[in-house]
């Protein structure tokens, strides 16, 4: 599959062409052209901004859907720790596990469950690699994905090791493979996601070359459904099948991988432009004296992705009210039946593929040619008006420069540089004016319309105090 | 230089929360322009510590980067109270930043020492009472 795949599209017929969603983007992906805003897949992030921007509803994610599940003969379900904040006075995150196995899932692995193992590697690895700090976190794929692209002198900070999800699709898998005796093909683990970045990586993984999440389901699709199902749960006597604990479920939120962590010395910051503003700080050495640093695209950490339903904040509030009385940790490393040694020799939870710079936003292939093109961009931005308003279908009048000299867009779709081209245009009409009144016959009657409507035509595009 | 690219900021006094502005954009201009990592986070640096330098001892100044596909040249001039001894100032943790300055956790001395550690060649133009031009440069290669 294309390495620049993305999850974020665009419902053409609901686009209205509006600016919103180009000026929102952080990598400047989306141009507006013939009318429709248009993702530059080498630059999509996935952060999922123009989705919640879009006032139109134009943008989605593409993500699997229940119906895929039917292609497995065992289905696991692997629940996001921010799954069990979606629910108004939800006590016992039993009533979901449980929830999930009477909707039709075959066995259920908890995420934050796989989290408390990540937790402990990280703490681990802390302890033993002193030589890149602070450590960057990888276990939200944006992040990654916007380090690769933005911030190549970074990427040796990216803590190499996987996240909760792909460490839970995998030990998920090796559980059912020996309980079952069922094939690898047979047995499908279906991620209950509350971000779109979360299905890219599922079918584009970064740190390893392919991952064992089989699905990615959008958590609002599966809410209706999983609701009914917790009814009917609570009513009855249900099992204890929890496996995480207060380190697990703290994942779902903005500084709860850095509590697990047990950093020293930590910073968390959550939503993209805040992620953005600490990158660049760190590619300064401006943060050097930090251990680790937790970085989530979305505000609140994953509890404020665009597929889940709940408020983040009221989320994180969930979240804190129901790990009061949990055990600190319940899963470990060392338990029989979860990272065994087969598994710890596969060393799932370890990267076994280097991130590598994708240098997208360069403007050509050499320094010289970067140069060259940089150049002519910085003169042209110069003529444009520096208002940023959009309207050409860029973000800004520099990226607009941008695209002219790569040849993607023309003056002309500047409206004031149009606007100042017909000035200039009617006043060369204009100057014709004495040479047809010259003609004998109609000539002063045409040189009269044409003097009229250039003088219009200037009025209108040449006044001063009309834009600018 | 005629075919060089040119950069012009104004860097306002005691306006810490802008102090950044000039070395954040000539970084992310670098970067379009794919210059090596390496050698933009030097230029950064060495960049944002002179912007911070402007601000804490001579209320702003102006500065002009000018980039050609071999160099970066960056002349950071004010028109401070000028540097009186400049081989102390080059010692590192040598300050003589106010004590408010230091709280914001700035000020401890390794500006000018950074400067140069992070730039190929450095010049320091002062005079005591006119002012300070610091001439910072950085190869390509």
């Amino acid at each position: 599959m294309d390495k620049f795949f993305h999850s974020v599209r665009i419902d053409k017929d609901l686009c209205k062409g509006c600016i919103n969603c180009i000026k929102r983007c952080p990598t400047e992906a989306i141009r507006v052209r013939n009318g429709k805003a248009v993702i530059n897949n080498k630059l999509c992030i996935d952060c999922g901004e123009c989705i919640r921007i879009c006032e139109n509803h134009a943008k989605y994610a593409e993500v699997d859907s229940l119906k895929d599940m039917e292609r497995f003969k065992y289905t696991i379900a692997l629940p996001a720790p921010t799954l069990y904040c979606q629910f108004n006075n939800l006590e016992d995150k039993n009533i979901v596990l449980n929830a999930l196995l009477k909707m039709g899932f075959d066995d259920v692995f908890e995420v934050a469950a796989a989290a408390e193992f990540v937790s402990e590697a990280q703490r681990k690895f802390l302890a033993e690699k002193k030589d890149n700090m602070p450590w960057i976190s990888t276990a939200c794929p944006t992040i990654i994905r916007l380090v690769r692209v933005r911030f190549p002198g970074l990427i040796k900070h990216l803590m190499p090791i996987n996240p909760p999800v792909e460490v839970a699709a995998q030990v998920a898998v090796k559980k059912a493979m020996e309980k079952t005796g069922l094939k690898r093909e047979e047995i499908g683990t279906v991620f209950i996601s509350p971000c779109p970045s979360k299905n890219t990586y599922a079918k584009v993984p970064l740190g390893i070359k392919k991952s064992e999440i089989d699905l990615v389901i959008a958590m609002k699709e599966i809410y209706p459904k999983l609701l009914t199902a917790m009814k009917a749960v609570a009513s009855e006597n249900y099992e204890d099948i929890s496996q995480s604990g207060r380190i697990g479920i703290s994942w779902g939120f903005s500084g709860g991988e850095a509590g697990g962590a047990l950093a020293q010395s930590y910073l968390a910051a959550d939503g993209i432009e805040n992620v953005i503003r600490v990158l660049e700080d760190l590619e300064d050495e401006k943060l050097d004296d930090l251990e680790f640093v937790e970085l989530d695209a979305c505000a609140g950490g994953c509890v404020g992705g665009v597929l889940t339903v709940e408020n983040p904040y009221l989320s994180v509030a969930r979240l804190h009210k129901m790990r009061r009385y949990m055990p600190i940790q319940v899963s470990h490393m060392s338990d029989d039946g979860f990272m065994d040694e087969e598994l710890e020799k596969k060393s799932i939870l370890s990267f076994k593929k280097d991130i590598e710079y994708e240098p997208v936003l360069q403007m050509g292939d050499s320094v010289i040619e970067g140069f060259v093109r940089l150049n002519q961009a910085e003169r042209l931005a110069k003529t444009l008006p520096g208002l940023d308003c959009g309207s050409c279908g860029a973000p800004s009048c520099s990226a607009l420069a941008k695209d002219i000299v790569k040849g993607e867009a023309t003056q002309e779709m500047c409206i004031y540089m149009m606007r100042s081209h017909i000035a200039d245009l009617s006043k060369e009409l204009k100057g014709t004016v004495g040479e047809v009144r010259k003609v004998p016959g109609p000539g002063a009657v045409a040189a009269e319309y044409i003097e009229k409507i250039a003088d219009r035509i200037i009025e209108v595009t040449d006044k001063d105090g009309i834009g600018r | 230089m005629d075919n060089a690219i040119v950069f012009e900021y104004n860097v306002d006094s005691d306006d810490f929360t802008r102090a950044g502005e000039a070395s954040s954009d000539i970084k992310k201009k670098l970067k379009e322009m794919g210059v090596s990592p390496e050698i933009v986070r030097k230029v950064a640096i060495a960049m944002y510590e002179g912007e911070i330098n402007m601000v804490i001892h001579a209320n702003g100044g102006k500065i002009t980067v000018e980039i050609t596909p071999k160099e970066i040249e960056m002349k950071l001039a004010d028109v401070g109270p000028g540097i009186p001894d400049v081989d102390k100032a080059m010692q590192a943790g040598w300050s003589t930043a106010p004590e408010e300055v230091r709280n914001l956790g700035f000020g401890a001395g390794m500006g000018l020492p950074n400067m140069k550690k992070n730039t190929d060649d450095m010049k320091i133009d002062t005079e005591i009472g006119k002012g300070t031009t610091i001439t910072m440069m950085v190869k390509m290669g």
